[in-house]
């Protein structure tokens, strides 16, 4: 394709990334608002008012609102001047109600109370306006926020962290099923693995240890949750391979066997009692990084580096481009059908704790139909299902553009019949395109070569 | 109208200076052909020359870019393969384009369907099947699944099509290429028996000998150019079709080699498999090419697949260098030492949708990896290596081999095995589909492998390449070894023949 007549590229290796920074570029621009700053900027604005404007020896209240980046933003501010040495700054994180009963505190201690600060949706609650009226003490108190700025919601980081945590469990899986599929099959069993290796590792933990039961226990709750699905991908892969049982019929069989395996671990109740740590998992962050992301960025690094750089991943396309040609040059068809089942078992049972994680509970009937919106991820991403071709990173676009126009829909307060009903027409759409793209371009498509 | 005097006089079809270009290529540079009813005309020129594209311009896939399309002196357009076809075009492709599951009836009106008030009429299409197959002299059964119909009958079937629709011009592309001799004898008078019926052939094959008994004329493609334009092919010999084709003089269509026999590398005994292969027993040495000569179904490729351990035997044994072997699949016959280039190359022998540097390191990548990862350099300059010795014709090494020219996939084929260094190399139908050029290369390549030490087992439908390449030939019949005939001066193919079919 000619752009401006200058360059020429073929738009169709890029076309998913462009599709998705479209998406990106769409609902930053529809969910544009003025707004009261939280970030890096907003602190430091925060800091230079606390340092200079406000008197030193009385007390400074941070206020945030509870679960937001406003909270974040108070934090922040609030850590950051007890380095500088404010040690009367006081730190809210909480509702209207919780401010209150501080500022009555306050007047009890008979405190000075210098100034506040605060940010984000802190700085627009009403209670702001009649704190003169109802604390007649601090009526002259100064209350300083952020300069206000044009920011989309989308583009908030806290809504950003949301994308990743909404499509985590997904795109861990996909990368499976992308194997899975590369080799010409399906697997149709993850979704009933999430539960599955939820519940198992749930119930190692609550058996070992209950709500205190220690990080150790825990990671072997996760370990034993992940192997199982390991496990039963291996016996699925064994069956496809050595009985040249089809995929669809046994991963079928399997998706089955493993939810009422999920039902029968639990006797058919949630388990939802869990330790801090079992949190920690899909919440926590390792150097300032959410864990979610850098789980993300180390499996799929890792798999795009097999898939391109082993001899394994060769074998893999291999397979599905032509099973009968790989066997009859050397490749190990039966042991590489069998890995990638396994592979697609592994990378269920780690979404199945990633989502207990995430939710605080493992529930048998979680994870419900996840298994298509895997599929979709991957066929969205460009892996054809006919096998022998597909790129895992493709698959990490194709699984953000999904959640990206989730979330987009969500902030723009869209019906949820409404977007089930998008995002299939995304699915078809997508799939289209590609096969456009593969037949050289819209209009001999259209032509029908 | 076509059958009056003067009519007879314009040719049905004429294409003059049919020029098409795609991105990159130039595949036809101005070609012409002429033809008239009743008449066959033999197309023939290496793989790439520009026959397909010429074909698939008149079947209505390619409208060209420049020339034009006269049909009995009317100029058309032929926009799509309908507008081709009901102007009584029929193509019969290499692969055929029957539907599988359906039976030779179904098949012969797939799209125009006899009807009466609504629903197929049965009774009148079978009759009128059973009309058209008398007609061509085969007995075809008309509820047999066409995937259960061999190749030749199913050829019928894709002929019988062509008359159903009231072709005037019949082509077929390579239609003897999967077919045993005595269905080649067939399809010939077949064709003959068309011509008489005033339909015009367009014959497109490698198989220079067949063109020159049945064609009436011939017309001859090198790099999207007409070179020749022949009507009196009773004064054409087989060396001059060679000449025109690659452009310069072949001296000798088998390249010559001092045989230097070694000692006995692979040792057969009593090898069976039920009705495939029965008792098969004979000796490949070092430095040898052996010949396996038989029709096609009589148990060659059967043979050569136990031997690689694609197939399990049932009963007999293997002996490689003096040792018992048994293979249980191809991955153990590889590591030590023997490989099977198959006789189906897009099948079986490449990985269609893959580049040709990803094929060729398929069998190899042990050798490429450094640290657990592929080096990928490493492998694309040992590709490349193959690519200049072997002349394959790439545009880059990452192209899909799917696209290559048939020569040029069978030597990606070659580089694999010969990267894998194998000893023993299983060679079944190694020419089949390939221009005469690349033919010869494979040849004196086949020669280099056996000068340094290497065992060929090369199995052909062509007696011809058997008896000029073998040193010894096995000749094979209803899945026995018939007989072992050392290959001298003179071996002819009459004797090899005769075997073959038990006379």
């Amino acid at each position: 394709m000619k752009i401006f007549g200058i360059t020429k590229i073929r738009l169709g290796d890029y076309g998913m990334v462009l599709a998705l920074l479209a998406l990106c570029v769409l609902f930053s621009l529809l969910t544009l608002k003025r707004q009261s700053g939280d970030g890096f900027q907003a602190v430091a604005e925060l800091i230079n008012v606390i340092e200079n404007k406000l008197p030193k020896e009385q007390v400074v209240l941070v206020v945030g609102a509870v679960n937001t980046d406003s909270a974040a933003l108070a934090e922040a501010v609030y850590a950051e001047a007890r380095e500088k040495g404010f040690e009367r700054t006081r730190l809210l994180v909480g509702s209207p109600r919780d401010l209150r009963l501080v500022l009555d505190e306050l007047i009890e201690e008979e405190a000075f109370l210098g100034g506040i600060v605060t940010g984000g949706d802190a700085a627009k609650w009403l209670v702001w306006d009649q704190i003169g009226q109802n604390y007649p003490a601090f009526a002259g108190v100064r209350i300083a926020t952020p300069s206000e700025r044009l920011w989309p919601d989308f583009l908030k980081a806290s809504n950003l962290l949301a994308i990743v945590e909404r499509i985590v469990v997904i795109a861990i899986i996909a990368i499976g099923m992308t194997l899975v599929i590369i080799t010409a099959g399906i697997d149709l069993s993850v979704g009933s693995l999430i539960a599955l290796s939820a519940v198992i590792s749930a119930s190692v933990v609550q058996i070992l240890g209950g709500p205190e039961a220690s990080g150790w226990v825990v990671a072997l709750g996760f370990l034993s949750g992940i192997l199982s699905c390991g496990l039963i991908g291996l016996m699925a892969g064994g069956l496809v391979s050595r009985f040249k049982l089809p995929a669809f019929i046994v991963t079928l069989g399997v998706m089955m066997m493993a939810r009422g395996l999920a039902f029968m671990t639990t006797g058919g109740f949630s388990i939802d009692q869990v330790p801090d740590s079992f949190v920690w998992l899909a919440q926590g962050r390792l150097a300032g990084i959410p864990n979610t992301v850098l789980l993300l960025v180390v499996i799929y690094g890792a798999a795009h580096v097999f898939m391109t750089r082993t001899r394994y991943g060769r074998y893999i396309y291999a397979v599905g481009g032509n099973a009968e040609a790989a066997r009859l040059t050397g490749v190990p068809v039966g042991a590489v059908v069998a890995l990638v089942y396994t592979v697609s078992g592994l990378a269920a049972g780690l979404g199945g704790c990633l989502q207990a994680s995430l939710v605080r509970a493992a529930a048998p009937n979680m994870a419900n139909m996840y298994e298509l919106y895997v599929i979709a991820a991957v066929v969205v991403g460009g892996t054809s299902l006919s096998g022998g071709s597909g790129k895992v990173l493709g698959t990490l676009i194709g699984a953000f553009i999904i959640a990206v126009i989730q979330n987009g829909m969500n902030l723009l307060g869209i019906q949820s019949y409404t977007q089930m009903f998008t995002l299939g027409g995304v699915i078809v759409i997508a799939v289209l395109l590609d096969k456009a793209r593969q037949s050289g371009g819209i209009r001999q498509f259209l032509a029908g070569n | 109208m076509i059958d009056s005097p003067a009519d007879f006089e314009t040719p049905i079809l004429e294409m003059r200076d049919i020029v098409k270009s795609f991105p990159g290529v130039k595949a036809l540079k101005g070609v012409s052909l002429e033809l008239r009813s009743g008449e066959a005309l033999g197309l023939i020129g290496e793989n790439g020359a520009g026959k397909s594209t010429l074909i698939k311009a008149l079947g209505g896939v390619h409208l060209p870019d420049s020339g034009d399309i006269r049909l009995a002196g009317r100029e058309v357009s032929l926009r799509s393969p309908s507008i081709s076809q009901s102007e009584g075009i029929a193509i019969i492709h290499q692969e055929f384009s029957l539907a599988p599951n359906l039976n030779s009836r179904e098949n012969l009106f797939l799209g125009k369907e006899k009807t009466q008030h609504g629903f197929i009429d049965y009774r009148s299409e079978e009759e009128q099947a059973r009309i058209l197959f008398e007609s061509l002299g085969m007995k075809i059964d008309l509820d047999r699944r066409c995937c259960d119909l061999t190749v030749a009958e199913q050829q019928t079937v894709e002929i019988a099509r062509a008359l159903a629709s009231d072709a005037r011009i019949i082509v077929m592309d390579e239609p003897t290429a999967a077919l045993s001799q005595q269905e080649v004898d067939k399809l010939l008078a077949i064709i003959e028996d068309l011509k008489r019926k005033g339909i015009a052939i367009i014959y497109i094959s490698h198989r220079l000998e067949e063109v020159l008994s049945l064609a009436d004329r011939i017309t001859v493609l090198r790099d999207g150019e007409t070179v020749a334009e022949e009507t009196n092919v009773s004064g054409v010999s087989k060396k001059q079709l060679i000449e025109w084709m690659v452009g310069r003089s072949l001296d000798e269509e088998f390249p010559k080699r001092n045989p230097t026999i070694g000692p006995v590398r692979l040792s057969v005994k009593g090898l069976s498999r039920g009705q495939a292969v029965q008792n098969a027993n004979f000796d490949l040495r070092g430095g040898e090419v052996l010949g396996i000569a038989g029709l096609v179904g009589s148990g060659r490729t059967e043979l050569a697949r136990l031997l690689f351990g694609a197939d399990k035997a049932d009963t007999g044994s293997v002996t490689l260098d003096g040792e018992a072997v048994e293979f249980e699949n191809p991955r153990y016959a590889i590591e030590r030492g023997i490989c099977l280039l198959t006789e189906d190359r897009k099948e079986q022998g490449l990985i269609l949708v893959h580049s040709a540097v990803e094929n060729f390191g398929l069998p190899n990548l042990k050798v490429f990896v450094r640290n657990v990862l592929l080096d990928q350099g490493k492998e694309r300059t040992a590709f490349e290596a193959y690519v200049d010795s072997l002349k394959i014709k790439v545009s880059s090494v990452s192209q899909q081999v799917g696209n290559l020219s048939g020569g040029n996939q069978q030597k990606v084929v070659l580089a694999k095995w010969l990267q894998r260094n194998a000893d023993i190399l299983i060679f079944d139908e190694p020419t089949r589909g390939i221009d005469v050029g690349a033919k010869y290369e494979i040849y004196l390549l086949i020669n280099q492998l056996v000068a340094a030490g290497k065992s060929v087992l090369l199995i052909s439908s062509e007696l011809s390449e058997v008896i000029g390449m073998s040193d010894r030939i096995l000749v094979m019949r209803e899945g026995r070894i018939q007989g072992e005939i050392e290959n001298g001066q003179g071996t002819t193919q009459e004797a090899i023949l005769s075997m073959a079919l038990d006379t």
